[in-house]
């Protein structure tokens, strides 16, 4: 005797905590396994690019802001980058210091927060998200002292960065830099040999890194299936060539490998922000640009490693005041094409854990 | 990561399709749009100089013309090349889908389809993505309102 049953469709979000933001997925499950996925895009689309069109250079950067809101810090640097190539524009090299200084917290920042809400969504409520919390509100106390905003930051400006920082920054980013390592450790201790987090990652959404180069993918989810490539080492932009530091891989590019990669990253973003530490030159951290910035007419695009991928500002001067065109290439986004290959045929209870470990910011997504 | 020069791009195309290339400088070549599947398809193949990575699609609307531009790496050589293909017909544009090469191009052509109407030929599930299925017009475009 043979028991039959029919498939039933669940819609997730836009409204639902583990799809981080408004994301939505309408599933088909058969009992607990996923049969089929239709995700919907474009809850939190606000038109980002066609606003850029209203507004002069130097207003944008505010806009990047609001794209991945975890990590303002890297979306100014790619924007103020594609402008500067645009204008032809030489920055201070202490203003170069502060830029990588500023993104390299900002990748520790962020992945704190991957790595957090992938173990709550793997149903370790409260802990390591807190102690990930912890530590990232340490950098954004820093990014206070620099420029007076936790989360919105616009730090950057096309030319270098807003203010030099201020005196009492250094000591505590030293205290920062004495410190985290130790942290860490602490979540190496607490979370990477348990056995209930091995058991729920090993193995689970693997892809080859072909079909990860074919659909585009970047940012730790490509070097977590063993592909050494970071755009920081194959296109370096403001004075990463400069910089000692490795590119962690993982070897099967599971949920495991992932959360790896991204607790790797943040010891060499320490290591990164040391180096700058020690070496930041005195002078000027700005080149003056005219606050209504007209670049000559032409498009220029400078990929960048945020802390999800390669992010990039395709921008199109006519040599007016605003950009003609500002396409944005978010990589969570395009991160998101091969999610059906990773779902189907999984567990419901797979499924929150690998969109988290995706790790997809839905300002970015949907722009 | 160096930039393969445009004329240098031009150049590849010479011996198996002398028509492809309309314009090419320093920096892009710019393909006639009626073959930008198959020129692609040269420029990611052994012959070309194997761009296995699609970096970005954009779409920009310059009135006369939409102008569809490909950004494209080569993860193992480490270069990157961009390609651009110019589309003069404002009621219904069309270019051929590059998905059969690069699975990446699925979504950033749905959302070009979106917001800036441009057709892909060949593209397994053209739909909205950011709006949705009604929605007046396509918002990137110079001439929607608000624009």
């Amino acid at each position: 005797m043979s028991v039959s049953s029919n498939s039933v469709t669940v819609n997730i979000g836009p409204q639902h905590p583990s799809t981080h933001g408004v994301f939505r997925l309408k599933v088909e499950f058969d009992g607990e396994e996923v049969l089929d996925l239709e995700p919907v895009f474009g809850y939190l689309h606000r038109g980002t690019e066609k606003l850029a069109e209203e507004r002069n250079y130097a207003q944008v950067v505010t806009l990047t802001d609001r794209l991945d809101y975890t990590a303002s810090m890297t979306n100014n640097q790619a924007y103020v980058l594609s402008c500067e190539k645009l204008g032809q524009i030489e920055v201070p090299e202490r203003g170069l210091y502060l830029r990588v200084i500023a993104a390299e917290l900002q990748r520790i920042a962020a992945h704190l927060m991957a790595t957090g809400f992938l173990l709550q969504d793997m149903g370790a409520m409260g802990t390591p998200l807190m102690y990930c919390f912890r530590e990232r509100e340490r950098i954004l106390e820093l990014f206070e002292m620099l420029c007076g905003a936790r989360i919105t930051n616009s730090y950057m400006r096309i030319g270098g960065v807003f203010y030099d920082a201020p005196e009492s920054f250094w000591p505590a980013l030293r205290q920062f830099l004495n410190e985290m390592p130790g942290y860490i450790e602490e979540y190496e201790a607490l979370m990477t040999g348990n056995e209930i987090l091995l058991g729920r990652t090993k193995g689970v959404s693997s892809l080859s890194v072909d079909d990860i180069v074919n659909a585009s993918i970047s940012g730790p989810m490509l070097r977590a299936a063993g592909l050494a490539w970071d755009v920081r080492k194959s296109d370096p932009y403001d004075i990463y060539s400069t910089l000692d530091f490795e590119i962690p891989v993982g070897i099967q590019g599971d949920v495991y490998d992932r959360y790896w990669v991204r607790l790797q990253e943040m010891r060499q973003s320490l290591s990164i922000v040391d180096q700058c530490f020690g070496r930041i030159p005195k002078g000027p951290v700005r080149t003056e640009v005219p606050l209504i910035f007209r670049p000559p007419v032409g498009d220029a695009y400078v990929p960048i490693e945020a802390p999800k991928g390669e992010l990039g500002f395709y921008i199109v001067s006519d040599g007016g005041i605003s950009p003609y065109r500002c396409k944005i290439r978010a990589p969570s986004f395009i991160n998101l094409t091969l999610l059906k290959e990773m779902l189907i045929g999984k567990k419901m209870a797979d499924l929150v854990v690998i969109l988290g470990s995706i790790d997809i910011n839905m300002g970015e997504v949907d722009r | 990561m160096p930039l393969v020069p445009g004329y240098e791009l031009a150049e590849s195309f010479r011996e198996s399709y002398p028509n492809a290339v309309t314009c090419a400088d320093e920096y892009q070549i710019w393909v006639e749009p009626s073959g930008v599947g198959q020129y692609l398809q040269h420029l990611k193949g052994p012959d070309g100089y194997g761009f296995d990575y699609l970096s970005a699609i954009t779409a920009v609307d310059y009135i006369e013309y939409f102008e569809v531009i490909y950004h494209l790496r080569s993860i193992a050589n480490n270069q990157t090349a961009v390609v651009k293909t110019r589309l003069y017909d404002r009621e219904s544009p069309s270019v051929d889908s590059v998905t059969f090469l690069w699975r990446g191009a699925e979504l950033q052509e749905r959302e070009i389809w979106d917001l800036m109407g441009i057709r892909f030929d060949g593209h397994p599930n053209l739909k909205r993505i950011m709006l949705w299925e009604g929605f007046p017009g396509h918002p990137h475009r110079k001439d929607h309102m608000g624009g």
